[in-house]
Parts: C-alpha cells; sequence; structure tokens
C-alpha cells in the first residue's frame, strides 16, 4: 500500500513537473516573442511585401508563409474570411518563408506574376493545386507551370522575371527578418505587431477581434 | 531466528524494490526530458535520439509492471534494453566529442547528430545526460539484481 502511494505521488510529481516546466516555458517564449516583435518592428513589415485590404486599414495582419505549406494553405480562406467579414478593416501583409527545400523558387514565380500584376490569382492557383505540385511537401517548379495558365500571364516574361536577383533580394530579406524575429514555423502571424500566444486558428481570430474592438473604442 | 531471518528477508526485498524504483525514476525523468526537449522546446531529435528514445521509453512502463506486484525478475527484462540503449547514447557521445569520425555517422538526412543543440556548463549535453541516465539505470538495476540474487 505505502508503495503505491509512493509511485503514484512521484508520477504525480513528475507529471505536475513537467506541466508547469511546459507552462514555464511556454509563457516565457511568448513574451520573448512579444518583445522581439516590439523592439524590432522593421523587421515586420517591409516596403516590398505584397499586401491586400485597405492601406490605412486599423488592423494590420503580418503572416509569415510557405507556398508549399499545407497550414497556410488551409489557413488562407479563413484570413479571407475574417476580412471579408470587417471590410476595410483588416489588411493582410504576406512576408515569405520558404522554409520547405525548393520553396523559394516557387516564391520566385509568384514575384514575378506579381509584376504583371496577377500575385493573388497566381498565389490562390498555387495553393489550390498544391498537392499536386509539391507532392509529399516537396516542391517540384516543373509542376508548378501548369497551374499558371489560364490566369491571362505571360509564362515567357515570367520565366525571365523569376530570376532577378531583386526577388532574391526580396527573399533573403524576408528570411532575415524570419530569423530576427524567431519565426520558425509557417504559418506564424503577427496582428498589429502581436505575435499569437499560441498556434491555432482560435488565438488567431481572438487577438484579431481584441484589435478590432481596441479600435472600435478609440 | 525464523523471524530474524524472515525480517532481514524482507528488508532485502524492501532494498530490491526501492533500487527499481529509483531506476524507474530516473527512466521517467530522462523520457519526460526527451518530451521537454522534442515537444516542448521543439528540438527536432536526431536518428541516434531516435534509437535512444526506442529504449528509454518502454522501461517507463516495463519496471512498474515488475513493481506491483513485485517481481524482481522485470530486471532480466529491462536491462537488455538499458544495456542497449547505452550503446547508442555512447556511441553518440563519441561521436559529438568527435572521437568517432564523421564518416560513419549514421545520420544522413534531418537533424546531423553530430550538432551540439544544448550546452550547460560548457560540457552537459543531451547525448551525455541520456548515458548518464542509462548508466544510472543499468547501475541501479544490476544493484538490484545482485541484491535480491544474495
Amino acid at each position: 500500500m505505502n508503495r503505491k502511494v509512493l509511485f503514484i505521488a512521484a508520477a504525480v510529481v513528475l507529471l505536475l513537473v513537467f506541466l508547469v516546466g511546459t507552462l514555464a516555458y511556454k509563457s516565457e517564449k511568448t513574451s520573448q516573442s512579444v518583445q522581439l516583435a516590439e523592439r524590432s518592428p522593421a523587421n515586420l513589415v517591409r516596403m516590398h511585401s505584397p499586401t491586400i485590404g485597405k492601406q490605412d486599414a486599423p488592423v494590420v495582419i503580418v503572416e509569415f508563409f510557405d507556398p508549399a505549406c499545407e497550414t497556410c494553405r488551409e489557413f488562407y480562406p479563413l484570413v479571407k474570411m475574417m476580412m471579408a467579414a470587417n471590410p476595410d478593416r483588416i489588411r493582410l501583409v504576406l512576408r515569405y518563408a520558404p522554409f520547405h527545400k525548393g520553396s523559394d523558387k516557387v516564391v520566385s514565380m509568384l514575384e514575378a506574376a506579381r509584376k504583371q500584376g496577377k500575385f493573388w490569382p497566381a498565389l490562390e492557383a498555387l495553393l489550390a493545386g498544391q498537392t499536386d505540385w509539391a507532392p509529399h511537401h516537396t516542391p517540384q517548379v516543373g509542376l508548378v507551370w501548369r497551374h499558371l495558365e489560364g490566369l491571362g500571364l505571360n509564362l515567357e516574361q515570367l520565366r525571365v522575371d523569376m530570376t532577378a536577383p531583386e526577388i532574391a533580394r526580396v527573399i533573403a530579406q524576408d528570411l532575415e527578418d524570419a530569423r530576427a524575429l524567431n519565426v520558425t514555423m509557417t504559418p506564424e502571424y503577427f496582428v498589429n505587431g502581436k505575435p499569437l500566444p499560441s498556434f491555432g486558428y482560435a488565438p488567431l481570430k481572438k487577438l484579431v477581434d481584441d484589435a478590432l474592438n481596441e479600435v472600435h473604442r478609440r | 531466528m525464523n523471524t530474524t531471518r524472515f525480517s532481514a528477508g524482507m528488508r532485502n526485498e524492501t532494498t530490491t524494490w526501492s533500487l527499481i524504483f529509483a531506476a524507474w525514476l530516473v527512466a521517467s525523468i530522462s523520457t519526460l526530458g526527451a518530451l521537454f526537449f522534442g515537444e516542448v522546446m521543439q528540438i527536432p531529435p536526431c536518428v541516434l535520439c531516435w534509437h535512444q528514445r526506442i529504449f528509454m521509453f518502454p522501461l517507463v512502463l516495463i519496471l512498474p509492471i515488475g513493481l506491483f506486484p513485485f517481481d524482481r525478475k522485470v530486471v532480466r527484462y529491462a536491462l537488455p534494453l538499458a544495456g542497449i540503449g547505452w550503446l547508442f547514447a555512447v556511441f553518440h557521445v563519441l561521436l559529438v566529442a568527435g572521437v568517432i569520425p564523421e564518416s560513419i555517422k549514421p545520420c544522413t538526412q534531418g537533424v546531423p547528430c553530430s550538432q551540439t543543440v544544448i550546452e550547460w556548463f560548457g560540457f552537459v549535453t543531451i547525448p551525455l545526460l541520456s548515458a548518464v541516465a542509462f548508466s544510472a539505470v543499468i547501475a541501479l538495476l544490476v544493484l538490484a539484481y545482485s541484491r535480491s540474487s544474495k
């Protein structure tokens, strides 16, 4: 009997230490990234980033994303829905974090499509066809092309533009900013400069709602 | 006469039980520690780390099965796991220390095993913690085995 009590007590203590440690670590990490984002607003928004929504919208969502990332694909319509529900009040800024190997090439294609004024249609087409051109999380540029057909893009021109050094610079800058802000996973969101306390749609929604309410009160 | 021998046997059994219990504590702390590094701090485990996990995690379940009801044979079931895990841990420590050359490094993709992620006090690395834990489990189990066979 005594032994059982000892064993259960030990197990409970170990689990409690683990849980408390986990919570402490998480809150420490969150406050660290909050401080990081506060200290370096320049890392968050760059002039070169594609953005959608009213220019002076009170709530700015900065998303670090990877076109080959499944969760980014799943979250894209959710963010779009939030924007549609609050017209002119939310602006989305996209930053590139091509963590998947070969993803940077796909980002170059998006940037080249942007030169032809077709960034958002191209992005949506790529997200829709993601499972086809990135089988097993491995982006394959050769498979991307057919998803860009029918958007009215000049693909010959795009093929030339995607190798432009300024596109490489944009990707390098975004990756550097991701590193500076401790972004290690995609998608990562910052709402008016605040990072998500924990990842998920509910925390994102709450952060956006809080930001919207704050604007409302002012 | 009879009663003294009986109580000595009881004491012996209690010591053996406590030693196996201590081994379980070590295995549990190591397991939770590994889960903390992997799941909470999000440090991706390399291939060698996975092999060590494979031999450490089951101890957390096997040892208590021998504790309730007490069955000292559990030492025989647990020792092979601890032994093989210890070999992986020592190999890993030597790899990180550079004693074993890169060329026989078994990790070809993912996280390189020779990469040091954590270094406390300048010498405590995750593989070292693992090697110490496996050594402690083996020492406690061997001690329990020799106690009970006397």
